[in-house]
Order: C-alpha cells, then structure tokens, then sequence
C-alpha cells in the first residue's frame, strides 16, 4: 500500500484519534492518540492489507514542550514502511506497551524508558538497559545536567 | 627423554633471582582480553600472523583475570564498565600490569567534553604502566607499548614493590 492509503485506512478505521497524518513526508506518518496505541497496533499487525510485522524501531524524542514516542513499522510480506507518532506530556510520558504485540519492542522500550523516562504500562520487565542501574537522570532529554561524577569517578 | 637432557651436564648455571624472575615475567606477559571499542580490531590485528604478537611471548589471550598478567584496556570505558573494570584488575594475581590504548582509554578520546557517560582515563581507576596514543593505535604502536612494557618489567626487583618502595 501507497503512504497515503495506509493513512486513509487509519483514518477510516480510528477516526478522530488519528491526530493528524503526514504522508508525503520522507517517512510517512500518523501521529495517533497515546490512549489508543495498544489497539492500533493490534490493528496494523493484524490486519492483512497492512500486515506490519515488523517493528524497525522504536525511540523517544524529546521537543522541549512534549515528548513523542516514534514507531517505525516494516511489513515484509506488503513490503511498505510507515510510522506511528505519540506525543505525550513533558511532566510524565506515560504509554501502554506494545510488547505484547511487537516482541522486539521489550527491549526497545527500555531503551526509551532509560534515555528518556518514558514510562511503559504493563512491560514485563522495565528497567535500565545501557546506563547503569543507580544512574540519575534520563541522558537524552534536553534539560538534562551532566553528572559531574559516578561511584566517586570523576566524569 | 626431553630435549635439554643430557646437553648440560658438565655446565652451572649463574643467575641473580632478579634476572630469572624478570626474564620470565617479561617474556610472556599474557593479556586479559579487554576489546572495549575499535582499539580491540587493532588488537586483533596485532595478535593475528601478519604482526604476530606470539612474537614476544603476549599471544595468549587469556579470557579470565586469574590467568593473565596484563590488562591491554582497548577502547572506551563507560563508567558502567569501569566498575567491572575495576573489580576484575582486582582479581588478577600479582604482578599485574596495565596497557591503556587508545585516546580512549588514555583520556576518554572524543568523549572528553559530551560523553556524560565516559571515564576520563583508565588511570582513574587502576595504575596504568604503559599509555598507548592514537585513535586507534596501529598494530606497531601496540607493539611498542608490548615491548616498552616488557623493558620496564625487566628493570624490576622482586624485592621492591611497583612503586620502587622497597
């Protein structure tokens, strides 16, 4: 399926809690309604015209006034490729998990909680996965304050 | 029947025990294998044929701390690592030596400034003996820090600790 049918599709199908739809873009996408992820997900892997088996990634970006959850999805049956967005509040970005959907997405969302303290309702096993366990803070959000040391190490 | 029998028997043997304890110590410094980042390409390079680290004695690759007497650190050390680091430096038997490579390991390289998350110098936590430059060193330069470590090994005395202290 083209991009702009993708989004028609989500837009038929989800109607108002797809927020807004950018096919055209270099990587075409949706950005959809947090609450709902969990059901569009079941949605684009299930259903046969979209097929989305595949979660290429998963990551968090930081826009100082809101913080966006980014899905990039790959079907390689349809061989399409298309991204679902979730802006969330800065104060506490907080979504439900698609590891039951996407396996890979445990680890992914990990990634995400540990770079920028999103948190993930219901994951199996949400903690820390590259900085260590004790570590402050969340690297990647633009406020964030170097540590001027660790366990008494110097940074 | 062993090849030495027999070829010695008329011979006696003088040696101090300084000699024949940095003979040894020098001529096979086993490394604790410590690829961290690229550094370690480069350290496989140095152990495979064309630049032959067996060569001095430094080929086996030990993959425990008990068994080995250098730490060649090659690469960058998070701070994460640097707290295995540490404990497995602790864990290797004395005398033990430590090889820093790289601008990483030396002063944590192009982390200096941004990587919140990087040790700045290996020399931080354990004492290191020889500091290797470049980004990353060459096979010939690790050679060198190989071999100005086994020159500093053979200038010890079993009677005086590392730091000269008697």
């Amino acid at each position: 399926m083209t991009p702009g049918e993708i989004a028609a599709l989500l837009t038929e199908k989800f109607g108002s809690r797809v927020l807004e739809s950018k096919p055209d873009a270099i990587n075409p996408w949706s950005a959809v309604e947090p609450s709902a992820i969990l059901e569009i997900a079941q949605f684009v892997r299930g259903d046969a015209r979209l097929s989305m088996d595949h979660l290429e990634l998963l990551g968090g970006v930081d826009y100082r006034d809101r913080i966006e959850v980014v899905y990039i999805l790959f079907s390689m049956t349809q061989r399409h490729r298309y991204t679902l967005k979730c802006r969330l509040p800065r104060e506490a970005p907080t979504i439900h998990t698609v590891e039951s959907v996407w396996g890979v997405a445990n680890w992914h969302e990990r990634e995400a909680y540990d770079m920028f303290g999103i948190i993930f309702e219901g994951h199996s096993d949400l903690r820390r996965i590259l900085c260590p366990d004790d570590w402050e803070g969340y690297p990647l959000r633009k406020d964030y304050k170097f540590p001027t040391s660790y366990r008494d190490m110097p940074v | 029947m062993g090849v030495l029998e027999g070829k010695f028997e008329d011979n006696v043997f003088i040696t101090s025990l300084d000699w024949i304890f940095n003979w040894a110590r020098s001529s096979s410094p086993w490394p604790l294998s410590f690829g961290l980042a690229c550094c370690a390409i480069e350290m496989m390079a140095t152990g495979a044929p064309r630049y032959d680290m067996a060569r001095f004695g430094a080929e086996v690759f030990r993959g425990t701390p008990r068994q080995a007497d250098v730490m060649i650190v090659a690469g960058t050390v998070s701070l994460k690592m640097a707290t295995r680091l540490k404990r497995l430096y602790d864990q290797m038997a004395s005398p033990k030596y430590v090889i820093s490579m790289g601008s990483c390991a030396n002063k944590g390289g192009p982390y200096w400034k941004h990587g919140y998350h990087v040790l700045k110098g290996v020399d931080l936590v354990v004492p290191v003996d020889v500091y290797v430059p470049g980004c990353p060193p060459r096979p010939e330069a690790l050679l060198e820090g190989i071999i100005t470590l086994q020159k500093k090994i053979r200038n010890e005395s079993i009677a005086k600790n590392k730091a000269g202290v008697a």
